[in-house]
Protein backbone atom coordinates (compact mmCIF):
# COMPACT_ATOMS: atom_id res chain seq x y z
CA UNK A 1 0.00 0.00 0.00
CA UNK A 2 1.28 3.55 -1.34
CA UNK A 3 2.14 6.12 0.92
CA UNK A 4 -0.73 8.40 -0.39
CA UNK A 5 -3.07 5.75 -0.18
CA UNK A 6 -2.53 5.72 3.18
CA UNK A 7 -3.75 9.03 3.80
CA UNK A 8 -6.17 8.76 1.74
CA UNK A 9 -7.77 6.14 3.97
CA UNK A 10 -6.49 6.99 7.57
CA UNK A 11 -7.73 10.08 8.81
CA UNK A 12 -4.63 12.24 9.36
CA UNK A 13 -5.49 15.47 11.00
CA UNK A 14 -7.74 17.20 13.66
CA UNK A 15 -11.92 17.46 12.92
CA UNK A 16 -13.43 20.13 14.76
CA UNK A 17 -13.85 19.12 18.44
CA UNK A 18 -17.65 18.35 17.82
CA UNK A 19 -17.15 14.79 19.53
CA UNK A 20 -16.13 16.34 22.93
CA UNK A 21 -20.00 16.97 23.70
CA UNK A 22 -21.35 15.37 26.58
CA UNK A 23 -22.71 11.70 26.32
CA UNK A 24 -26.37 11.54 25.77
CA UNK A 25 -28.68 9.48 27.86
CA UNK A 26 -30.17 6.66 26.27
CA UNK A 27 -33.42 7.89 26.40
CA UNK A 28 -33.03 10.74 24.21
CA UNK A 29 -34.03 10.91 20.84
CA UNK A 30 -30.52 11.62 19.13
CA UNK A 31 -30.27 14.22 15.80
CA UNK A 32 -29.99 13.04 12.40
CA UNK A 33 -26.19 13.08 11.45
CA UNK A 34 -25.94 11.74 8.25
CA UNK A 35 -29.16 11.48 5.84
CA UNK A 36 -28.62 9.40 2.66
CA UNK A 37 -31.43 10.51 0.52
CA UNK A 38 -32.70 8.39 -2.75
CA UNK A 39 -28.93 7.42 -3.43
CA UNK A 40 -27.83 5.37 -6.61
CA UNK A 41 -24.75 4.18 -7.02
CA UNK A 42 -23.10 1.78 -10.00
CA UNK A 43 -19.82 0.38 -10.30
CA UNK A 44 -19.23 1.04 -14.24
CA UNK A 45 -22.47 -0.11 -15.83
CA UNK A 46 -23.64 -2.47 -12.57
CA UNK A 47 -26.30 -0.75 -10.55
CA UNK A 48 -25.06 -1.66 -7.16
CA UNK A 49 -27.05 0.63 -5.05
CA UNK A 50 -30.52 1.71 -5.58
CA UNK A 51 -32.40 4.05 -3.90
CA UNK A 52 -31.32 4.22 -0.46
CA UNK A 53 -32.69 6.65 2.07
CA UNK A 54 -31.24 6.38 5.54
CA UNK A 55 -31.10 8.65 8.46
CA UNK A 56 -28.55 8.03 11.05
CA UNK A 57 -28.50 9.39 14.37
CA UNK A 58 -25.53 10.72 16.13
CA UNK A 59 -23.55 9.31 18.82
CA UNK A 60 -25.62 5.89 18.21
CA UNK A 61 -24.19 2.58 17.01
CA UNK A 62 -25.64 1.74 13.43
CA UNK A 63 -25.37 -1.80 11.89
CA UNK A 64 -25.69 -2.27 8.17
CA UNK A 65 -26.33 -6.36 7.60
CA UNK A 66 -27.14 -8.52 4.78
CA UNK A 67 -25.62 -11.17 2.39
CA UNK A 68 -22.31 -10.21 0.81
CA UNK A 69 -22.87 -8.43 -2.36
CA UNK A 70 -26.46 -7.13 -0.46
CA UNK A 71 -24.65 -3.44 -1.56
CA UNK A 72 -23.46 -2.63 3.07
CA UNK A 73 -19.98 -2.15 2.43
CA UNK A 74 -20.07 -0.05 -0.87
CA UNK A 75 -22.81 2.56 1.33
CA UNK A 76 -20.00 2.40 3.82
CA UNK A 77 -17.71 3.60 1.85
CA UNK A 78 -19.83 6.56 0.62
CA UNK A 79 -20.12 7.98 3.44
CA UNK A 80 -16.52 9.27 3.55
CA UNK A 81 -16.23 8.96 -0.37
CA UNK A 82 -13.42 6.15 -0.15
CA UNK A 83 -15.02 5.17 -3.61
CA UNK A 84 -14.08 7.57 -4.87
CA UNK A 85 -10.87 5.53 -4.80
CA UNK A 86 -11.93 3.20 -7.72
CA UNK A 87 -12.32 4.69 -10.86
CA UNK A 88 -15.26 2.90 -12.18
CA UNK A 89 -17.40 4.02 -9.04
CA UNK A 90 -19.76 6.86 -9.00
CA UNK A 91 -23.00 7.91 -7.09
CA UNK A 92 -25.25 8.61 -10.12
CA UNK A 93 -28.44 10.36 -7.81
CA UNK A 94 -29.31 11.16 -4.61
CA UNK A 95 -27.21 12.89 -1.49
CA UNK A 96 -25.55 11.89 1.32
CA UNK A 97 -25.30 14.94 3.69
CA UNK A 98 -23.58 15.37 6.90
CA UNK A 99 -24.58 17.85 9.30
CA UNK A 100 -26.43 19.55 6.44
CA UNK A 101 -23.28 19.59 4.21
CA UNK A 102 -23.64 17.49 0.71
CA UNK A 103 -20.49 15.09 0.80
CA UNK A 104 -20.36 15.00 -2.46
CA UNK A 105 -20.25 18.21 -3.85
CA UNK A 106 -17.57 19.27 -5.83
CA UNK A 107 -16.17 21.99 -3.12
CA UNK A 108 -15.80 19.55 -0.40
CA UNK A 109 -12.27 18.81 0.72
CA UNK A 110 -12.25 14.73 0.65
CA UNK A 111 -9.06 14.71 2.59
CA UNK A 112 -10.60 17.42 5.61
CA UNK A 113 -13.97 14.82 5.19
CA UNK A 114 -12.14 11.71 6.14
CA UNK A 115 -10.49 13.34 9.16
CA UNK A 116 -14.06 13.91 10.22
CA UNK A 117 -14.95 10.58 8.87
CA UNK A 118 -12.25 7.68 10.46
CA UNK A 119 -12.66 4.15 9.16
CA UNK A 120 -11.43 0.92 11.09
CA UNK A 121 -11.04 -2.19 8.32
CA UNK A 122 -11.53 -5.79 8.60
CA UNK A 123 -8.33 -6.76 8.41
CA UNK A 124 -6.11 -4.82 11.26
CA UNK A 125 -4.01 -2.24 9.35
CA UNK A 126 -1.54 -0.55 11.68
CA UNK A 127 1.61 1.33 9.73
CA UNK A 128 4.89 -0.70 10.07
CA UNK A 129 6.11 1.44 12.60
CA UNK A 130 5.89 1.61 16.37
CA UNK A 131 2.68 1.62 18.57
CA UNK A 132 3.53 5.67 19.48
CA UNK A 133 3.90 6.32 16.03
CA UNK A 134 0.97 4.80 14.47
CA UNK A 135 -1.40 7.28 16.56
CA UNK A 136 0.93 10.00 16.13
CA UNK A 137 0.96 9.87 12.57
CA UNK A 138 -1.75 11.50 11.86
CA UNK A 139 -1.11 14.66 13.81
CA UNK A 140 2.62 14.51 12.72
CA UNK A 141 1.43 15.17 9.05
CA UNK A 142 -0.80 17.97 10.62
CA UNK A 143 2.73 19.42 12.11
CA UNK A 144 2.39 19.07 15.93
CA UNK A 145 5.50 17.88 17.17
CA UNK A 146 5.21 18.89 20.92
CA UNK A 147 5.92 15.85 22.56
CA UNK A 148 4.02 16.77 25.62
CA UNK A 149 0.68 17.06 22.88
CA UNK A 150 2.13 13.78 21.13
CA UNK A 151 2.26 12.02 24.47
CA UNK A 152 -1.23 13.27 25.49
CA UNK A 153 -2.74 12.29 22.37
CA UNK A 154 -1.25 8.62 22.51
CA UNK A 155 -2.30 7.49 25.92
CA UNK A 156 -6.27 9.87 25.45
CA UNK A 157 -5.95 7.37 22.17
CA UNK A 158 -5.15 4.49 23.55
CA UNK A 159 -6.94 4.71 26.62
CA UNK A 160 -10.05 5.40 24.55
CA UNK A 161 -9.54 2.29 22.56
CA UNK A 162 -8.50 -0.28 25.81
CA UNK A 163 -5.66 -0.93 24.68
CA UNK A 164 -3.65 1.17 27.05
CA UNK A 165 -2.70 -1.23 29.61
CA UNK A 166 -2.03 -3.40 27.45
CA UNK A 167 0.86 -1.53 25.96
CA UNK A 168 1.88 1.74 28.01
CA UNK A 169 5.20 -0.32 28.62
CA UNK A 170 6.51 -1.30 25.08
CA UNK A 171 5.19 2.50 23.35
CA UNK A 172 8.04 1.96 21.19
CA UNK A 173 7.88 -1.72 19.82
CA UNK A 174 6.29 -2.22 16.60
CA UNK A 175 2.74 -2.31 16.05
CA UNK A 176 3.07 -5.44 14.12
CA UNK A 177 4.48 -7.21 17.70
CA UNK A 178 0.80 -7.07 18.91
CA UNK A 179 -1.73 -10.17 18.60
CA UNK A 180 -4.18 -9.54 16.12
CA UNK A 181 -7.22 -8.36 19.01
CA UNK A 182 -4.63 -5.44 20.06
CA UNK A 183 -3.73 -4.59 16.47
CA UNK A 184 -7.51 -3.95 15.45
CA UNK A 185 -8.02 -1.59 18.74
CA UNK A 186 -4.51 -0.14 17.54
CA UNK A 187 -6.12 0.95 14.20
CA UNK A 188 -9.10 2.04 16.63
CA UNK A 189 -6.99 3.99 18.84
CA UNK A 190 -5.24 5.54 15.62
CA UNK A 191 -8.63 6.35 13.80
CA UNK A 192 -10.06 7.91 17.56
CA UNK A 193 -6.39 10.06 17.80
CA UNK A 194 -7.50 12.77 15.02
CA UNK A 195 -10.77 13.27 16.78
CA UNK A 196 -13.25 12.07 14.14
CA UNK A 197 -16.89 12.65 14.65
CA UNK A 198 -17.76 9.43 12.63
CA UNK A 199 -16.21 5.86 12.75
CA UNK A 200 -17.28 3.64 9.99
CA UNK A 201 -15.98 -0.38 10.58
CA UNK A 202 -16.40 -2.48 7.78
CA UNK A 203 -16.03 -5.91 9.56
CA UNK A 204 -14.08 -5.37 12.44
CA UNK A 205 -13.96 -8.44 14.22
CA UNK A 206 -14.03 -10.97 11.28
CA UNK A 207 -10.19 -11.97 11.86
CA UNK A 208 -10.69 -11.70 15.69
CA UNK A 209 -11.49 -14.60 18.40
CA UNK A 210 -14.27 -14.26 20.71
CA UNK A 211 -12.08 -13.15 23.25
CA UNK A 212 -10.68 -10.30 21.36
CA UNK A 213 -14.18 -9.68 19.51
CA UNK A 214 -15.61 -9.13 22.58
CA UNK A 215 -13.29 -6.56 23.67
CA UNK A 216 -13.57 -4.72 20.88
CA UNK A 217 -17.49 -4.76 20.88
CA UNK A 218 -16.90 -3.50 24.50
CA UNK A 219 -15.30 -0.73 23.48
CA UNK A 220 -17.61 -0.21 20.41
CA UNK A 221 -20.40 0.39 23.46
CA UNK A 222 -17.97 2.48 24.68
CA UNK A 223 -17.06 4.64 21.84
CA UNK A 224 -20.44 5.67 21.27
CA UNK A 225 -20.90 7.98 24.21
CA UNK A 226 -17.93 10.44 22.21
CA UNK A 227 -18.89 8.69 18.39
CA UNK A 228 -21.06 8.29 16.15
CA UNK A 229 -20.09 4.65 14.47
CA UNK A 230 -21.57 2.63 11.79
CA UNK A 231 -20.65 -0.88 11.59
CA UNK A 232 -21.14 -3.70 8.45
CA UNK A 233 -21.06 -6.71 10.17
CA UNK A 234 -22.07 -10.45 8.96
CA UNK A 235 -22.35 -11.62 12.68
CA UNK A 236 -25.75 -11.87 13.63
CA UNK A 237 -25.23 -11.50 17.11
CA UNK A 238 -22.47 -8.67 16.91
CA UNK A 239 -25.33 -6.62 15.52
CA UNK A 240 -27.55 -7.76 18.09
CA UNK A 241 -25.34 -7.14 20.71
CA UNK A 242 -23.70 -4.04 19.63
CA UNK A 243 -26.01 -2.18 17.87
CA UNK A 244 -28.75 0.37 18.47
CA UNK A 245 -30.21 0.81 14.91
CA UNK A 246 -30.16 -1.99 12.10
CA UNK A 247 -30.78 -1.44 8.26
CA UNK A 248 -31.00 -5.10 6.40
CA UNK A 249 -29.54 -4.66 2.80
CA UNK A 250 -30.45 -7.33 0.04
CA UNK A 251 -29.65 -6.97 -3.92
CA UNK A 252 -28.67 -3.15 -3.43
CA UNK A 253 -31.53 -1.96 -1.80
CA UNK A 254 -32.73 -1.19 2.09
CA UNK A 255 -35.25 -3.61 2.75
CA UNK A 256 -35.77 -2.66 6.61
CA UNK A 257 -34.25 0.08 8.85
CA UNK A 258 -35.13 -0.32 12.49
CA UNK A 259 -33.94 -0.13 15.88
CA UNK A 260 -32.06 -3.23 16.55
CA UNK A 261 -34.55 -5.14 18.90
CA UNK A 262 -37.23 -4.61 16.07
CA UNK A 263 -35.16 -5.87 13.30
CA UNK A 264 -34.47 -8.83 15.88
CA UNK A 265 -37.48 -9.32 17.77
CA UNK A 266 -40.37 -8.73 15.06
CA UNK A 267 -39.38 -7.47 11.71
CA UNK A 268 -41.63 -6.20 9.44
CA UNK A 269 -40.34 -8.20 6.69
CA UNK A 270 -40.59 -11.67 5.70
CA UNK A 271 -36.78 -11.33 4.03
CA UNK A 272 -35.43 -9.28 7.14
CA UNK A 273 -36.81 -12.30 9.09
CA UNK A 274 -35.63 -14.80 7.33
CA UNK A 275 -31.87 -13.39 7.05
CA UNK A 276 -31.56 -12.84 10.63
CA UNK A 277 -32.60 -16.17 11.20
CA UNK A 278 -30.34 -17.81 8.80
CA UNK A 279 -32.57 -19.14 6.65
CA UNK A 280 -30.33 -17.47 3.89
CA UNK A 281 -27.80 -15.33 2.71
CA UNK B 1 -33.68 -22.18 2.93
CA UNK B 2 -33.65 -25.53 5.28
CA UNK B 3 -31.82 -25.83 8.26
CA UNK B 4 -29.97 -28.74 9.84
CA UNK B 5 -31.67 -28.52 13.00
CA UNK B 6 -35.23 -27.47 11.73
CA UNK B 7 -36.74 -30.87 13.09
CA UNK B 8 -36.03 -29.81 16.48
CA UNK B 9 -38.50 -27.02 16.35
CA UNK B 10 -40.75 -29.62 14.30
CA UNK B 11 -40.49 -31.31 17.44
CA UNK B 12 -40.75 -28.88 20.40
CA UNK B 13 -43.83 -27.83 18.61
CA UNK B 14 -45.44 -31.16 18.24
CA UNK B 15 -44.74 -31.88 21.60
CA UNK B 16 -46.88 -28.76 22.40
CA UNK B 17 -49.42 -29.90 20.77
CA UNK B 18 -49.45 -33.46 22.15
CA UNK B 19 -49.90 -31.30 25.69
CA UNK B 20 -52.91 -29.78 24.05
CA UNK B 21 -54.73 -32.43 23.23
CA UNK B 22 -53.66 -34.28 26.43
CA UNK B 23 -54.83 -31.37 28.57
CA UNK B 24 -58.14 -31.31 26.53
CA UNK B 25 -58.73 -34.69 27.07
CA UNK B 26 -58.23 -34.80 31.03
CA UNK B 27 -60.40 -31.87 31.13
CA UNK B 28 -63.15 -33.53 29.03
CA UNK B 29 -62.55 -36.52 31.03
CA UNK B 30 -62.72 -35.22 33.85
CA UNK B 31 -66.18 -33.58 33.75
CA UNK B 32 -67.48 -37.10 32.56
CA UNK B 33 -66.12 -38.47 35.87
CA UNK B 34 -67.82 -35.65 37.59
CA UNK B 35 -71.26 -36.15 35.91
CA UNK B 36 -71.36 -40.04 35.78
CA UNK B 37 -70.18 -40.73 39.12
CA UNK B 38 -67.79 -42.61 37.11
CA UNK B 39 -64.46 -43.41 39.93
CA UNK B 40 -62.38 -45.36 37.42
CA UNK B 41 -62.10 -42.76 34.85
CA UNK B 42 -61.58 -40.37 37.73
CA UNK B 43 -58.30 -42.57 38.33
CA UNK B 44 -57.47 -42.35 35.05
CA UNK B 45 -57.51 -39.01 34.75
CA UNK B 46 -55.45 -38.42 38.00
CA UNK B 47 -53.26 -41.25 36.52
CA UNK B 48 -52.36 -39.06 33.58
CA UNK B 49 -51.61 -36.06 34.74
CA UNK B 50 -48.31 -37.46 35.24
CA UNK B 51 -47.78 -37.30 30.74
CA UNK B 52 -48.23 -33.44 30.87
CA UNK B 53 -45.62 -33.33 34.10
CA UNK B 54 -42.79 -35.09 32.06
CA UNK B 55 -44.04 -33.29 28.52
CA UNK B 56 -44.03 -29.99 30.21
CA UNK B 57 -40.45 -30.67 31.87
CA UNK B 58 -39.11 -31.86 27.91
CA UNK B 59 -40.29 -28.94 26.68
CA UNK B 60 -38.25 -26.61 28.89
CA UNK B 61 -35.31 -28.54 28.85
CA UNK B 62 -35.62 -28.30 24.62
CA UNK B 63 -36.47 -25.15 24.45
CA UNK B 64 -33.32 -23.80 26.66
CA UNK B 65 -31.15 -25.98 24.66
CA UNK B 66 -32.29 -24.62 21.54
CA UNK B 67 -31.78 -21.36 22.93
CA UNK B 68 -28.42 -21.48 23.94
CA UNK B 69 -27.06 -23.43 20.67
CA UNK B 70 -29.10 -22.04 18.17
CA UNK B 71 -29.72 -18.56 18.68
CA UNK B 72 -33.28 -17.99 17.69
CA UNK B 73 -34.68 -14.65 16.79
CA UNK B 74 -37.56 -13.11 15.39
CA UNK B 75 -40.80 -15.66 15.08
CA UNK B 76 -38.40 -18.19 16.22
CA UNK B 77 -37.32 -17.05 19.52
CA UNK B 78 -41.13 -16.33 20.20
CA UNK B 79 -41.80 -19.62 19.63
CA UNK B 80 -39.82 -21.20 22.03
CA UNK B 81 -40.57 -18.45 24.55
CA UNK B 82 -44.54 -18.85 24.14
CA UNK B 83 -43.69 -22.60 23.86
CA UNK B 84 -42.59 -22.63 27.31
CA UNK B 85 -44.99 -20.58 28.60
CA UNK B 86 -48.17 -22.31 26.85
CA UNK B 87 -46.43 -25.02 28.40
CA UNK B 88 -46.61 -24.09 32.08
CA UNK B 89 -50.43 -23.10 31.38
CA UNK B 90 -51.46 -26.58 29.85
CA UNK B 91 -49.65 -28.27 32.70
CA UNK B 92 -51.85 -26.26 35.04
CA UNK B 93 -54.69 -27.37 33.06
CA UNK B 94 -53.84 -30.91 34.32
CA UNK B 95 -53.54 -29.78 37.65
CA UNK B 96 -56.96 -28.27 37.69
CA UNK B 97 -58.32 -31.37 35.87
CA UNK B 98 -56.78 -33.62 38.97
CA UNK B 99 -58.45 -31.34 41.46
CA UNK B 100 -61.80 -32.10 40.04
CA UNK B 101 -61.74 -35.33 39.62
CA UNK B 102 -60.38 -35.70 43.42
CA UNK B 103 -63.38 -34.39 44.66
CA UNK B 104 -65.57 -36.94 42.27
CA UNK B 105 -65.47 -40.07 45.11
CA UNK B 106 -66.69 -37.76 47.86
CA UNK B 107 -69.45 -36.59 45.87
CA UNK B 108 -70.92 -39.69 44.32
CA UNK B 109 -71.41 -40.63 47.59
CA UNK B 110 -74.33 -38.67 48.16
CA UNK B 111 -77.26 -37.74 45.56
CA UNK B 112 -76.54 -34.48 43.97
CA UNK B 113 -77.67 -31.10 45.71
CA UNK B 114 -79.03 -30.32 42.16
CA UNK B 115 -78.56 -31.55 38.52
CA UNK B 116 -75.18 -30.72 36.88
CA UNK B 117 -76.22 -27.82 34.67
CA UNK B 118 -74.14 -25.13 34.76
CA UNK B 119 -70.72 -26.92 35.51
CA UNK B 120 -70.68 -28.50 32.12
CA UNK B 121 -71.90 -25.47 30.37
CA UNK B 122 -69.04 -23.65 31.91
CA UNK B 123 -66.72 -26.82 31.01
CA UNK B 124 -67.86 -26.86 27.36
CA UNK B 125 -66.86 -23.24 27.04
CA UNK B 126 -63.45 -23.86 28.72
CA UNK B 127 -62.99 -27.19 26.68
CA UNK B 128 -63.63 -24.57 23.38
CA UNK B 129 -61.44 -22.17 24.87
CA UNK B 130 -58.53 -24.73 25.37
CA UNK B 131 -59.26 -26.18 21.63
CA UNK B 132 -59.34 -23.07 19.73
CA UNK B 133 -56.44 -21.80 21.72
CA UNK B 134 -54.05 -24.69 20.31
CA UNK B 135 -55.59 -24.17 17.02
CA UNK B 136 -54.51 -20.59 16.87
CA UNK B 137 -50.78 -22.20 17.75
CA UNK B 138 -51.37 -24.61 14.64
CA UNK B 139 -52.51 -21.43 12.03
CA UNK B 140 -50.79 -18.80 14.06
CA UNK B 141 -53.85 -16.75 14.55
CA UNK B 142 -54.15 -13.63 16.16
CA UNK B 143 -57.69 -12.71 15.33
CA UNK B 144 -58.99 -15.97 16.58
CA UNK B 145 -57.09 -15.51 19.53
CA UNK B 146 -58.52 -12.47 20.14
CA UNK B 147 -61.97 -13.74 20.52
CA UNK B 148 -61.11 -16.69 22.90
CA UNK B 149 -59.35 -13.78 25.42
CA UNK B 150 -63.07 -12.25 24.87
CA UNK B 151 -65.02 -14.80 25.81
CA UNK B 152 -63.24 -15.58 29.66
CA UNK B 153 -66.03 -13.30 30.80
CA UNK B 154 -68.30 -15.43 29.71
CA UNK B 155 -67.11 -18.31 32.15
CA UNK B 156 -66.21 -15.59 34.86
CA UNK B 157 -70.10 -14.80 35.20
CA UNK B 158 -71.30 -18.69 35.18
CA UNK B 159 -68.94 -18.94 37.82
CA UNK B 160 -70.15 -16.29 40.10
CA UNK B 161 -73.60 -16.92 39.21
CA UNK B 162 -73.17 -20.36 40.60
CA UNK B 163 -71.06 -19.38 43.66
CA UNK B 164 -74.01 -16.90 44.57
CA UNK B 165 -76.65 -19.76 43.83
CA UNK B 166 -74.63 -22.32 45.82
CA UNK B 167 -74.14 -20.25 48.70
CA UNK B 168 -77.65 -19.90 48.99
CA UNK B 169 -78.21 -23.55 49.33
CA UNK B 170 -75.85 -23.74 52.28
CA UNK B 171 -77.61 -21.03 54.16
CA UNK B 172 -81.32 -22.60 53.63
CA UNK B 173 -79.80 -26.26 53.75
CA UNK B 174 -76.76 -26.41 56.26
CA UNK B 175 -76.81 -30.12 55.59
CA UNK B 176 -75.85 -29.30 51.71
CA UNK B 177 -72.64 -27.25 52.83
CA UNK B 178 -70.08 -29.97 52.07
CA UNK B 179 -71.27 -30.85 48.85
CA UNK B 180 -72.10 -27.34 48.05
CA UNK B 181 -68.27 -26.25 48.73
CA UNK B 182 -66.94 -29.21 46.97
CA UNK B 183 -68.90 -28.09 43.69
CA UNK B 184 -67.80 -24.27 44.43
CA UNK B 185 -63.95 -25.76 44.08
CA UNK B 186 -65.07 -27.44 40.95
CA UNK B 187 -66.49 -24.15 39.30
CA UNK B 188 -63.00 -22.26 40.42
CA UNK B 189 -61.20 -24.70 38.72
CA UNK B 190 -62.80 -25.00 35.70
CA UNK B 191 -63.04 -21.11 35.71
CA UNK B 192 -58.82 -21.50 35.98
CA UNK B 193 -58.93 -23.47 32.97
CA UNK B 194 -60.45 -20.72 30.98
CA UNK B 195 -58.13 -18.51 32.23
CA UNK B 196 -55.45 -21.02 31.21
CA UNK B 197 -56.99 -20.90 27.71
CA UNK B 198 -56.87 -17.20 28.18
CA UNK B 199 -53.28 -16.60 28.71
CA UNK B 200 -52.74 -19.13 25.92
CA UNK B 201 -54.25 -17.37 23.56
CA UNK B 202 -52.47 -14.45 24.89
CA UNK B 203 -49.50 -15.97 24.20
CA UNK B 204 -50.77 -17.43 20.92
CA UNK B 205 -51.01 -13.56 19.70
CA UNK B 206 -47.75 -12.31 20.89
CA UNK B 207 -46.15 -15.60 18.94
CA UNK B 208 -48.00 -14.01 15.54
CA UNK B 209 -47.37 -10.46 15.73
CA UNK B 210 -44.99 -9.23 18.90
CA UNK B 211 -47.35 -7.72 21.03
CA UNK B 212 -48.22 -7.81 24.09
CA UNK B 213 -52.03 -7.89 24.89
CA UNK B 214 -51.91 -9.21 28.26
CA UNK B 215 -53.75 -6.49 31.16
CA UNK B 216 -55.13 -4.21 27.90
CA UNK B 217 -58.51 -3.58 27.09
CA UNK B 218 -57.86 -5.37 23.78
CA UNK B 219 -58.40 -8.94 25.64
CA UNK B 220 -61.54 -7.54 27.45
CA UNK B 221 -65.22 -8.54 26.49
CA UNK B 222 -66.34 -5.78 24.36
CA UNK B 223 -69.85 -6.73 26.20
CA UNK B 224 -68.53 -6.20 29.46
CA UNK B 225 -69.91 -3.18 31.33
Amino acid sequence: MSAHTLMEITPTTFAPPIADKPAQADSEVHQTLIDIANLDFFYGETKALHDISLKIPEKEVTAFIGPSGCGKSTLLRCLNRMNDLIDIARVDRGTIRIRDIDIYQPDVDVIELRKRVGMVFQKSNPFPKSIYENITYGLRLQGVSAKSRLDEVVERSLRGAALWDEVKDRLHESGLSLSGGQQQRLCIARAIAVEPEIILMDEPCSALDPIATARVEELIHELKSKYTIVIVTHNMQQAARCSDRTAFFYLGRLVEYADTQTIFMKPSDAQTEAYVSGRFG
Amino acid sequence: MKRFFDTELETFRSNLVMMGEIAVRQVRDAMKALIESDLSLADQVAAADDELDQLEIKIDEEAIRYMSLRSPVATELRLVVVGMKASHDLERVGDEATNIVRRVARLSAEPPIKPYVDLPRMATIAIQMLRDAMDCFLQIDAEKALLICQRDKEVDDLNRQLYRELSSYMIERPETTSRALELMFISKSIERIADHATNIAEEMIYLAKGEDVRHTEQTRNPDAG
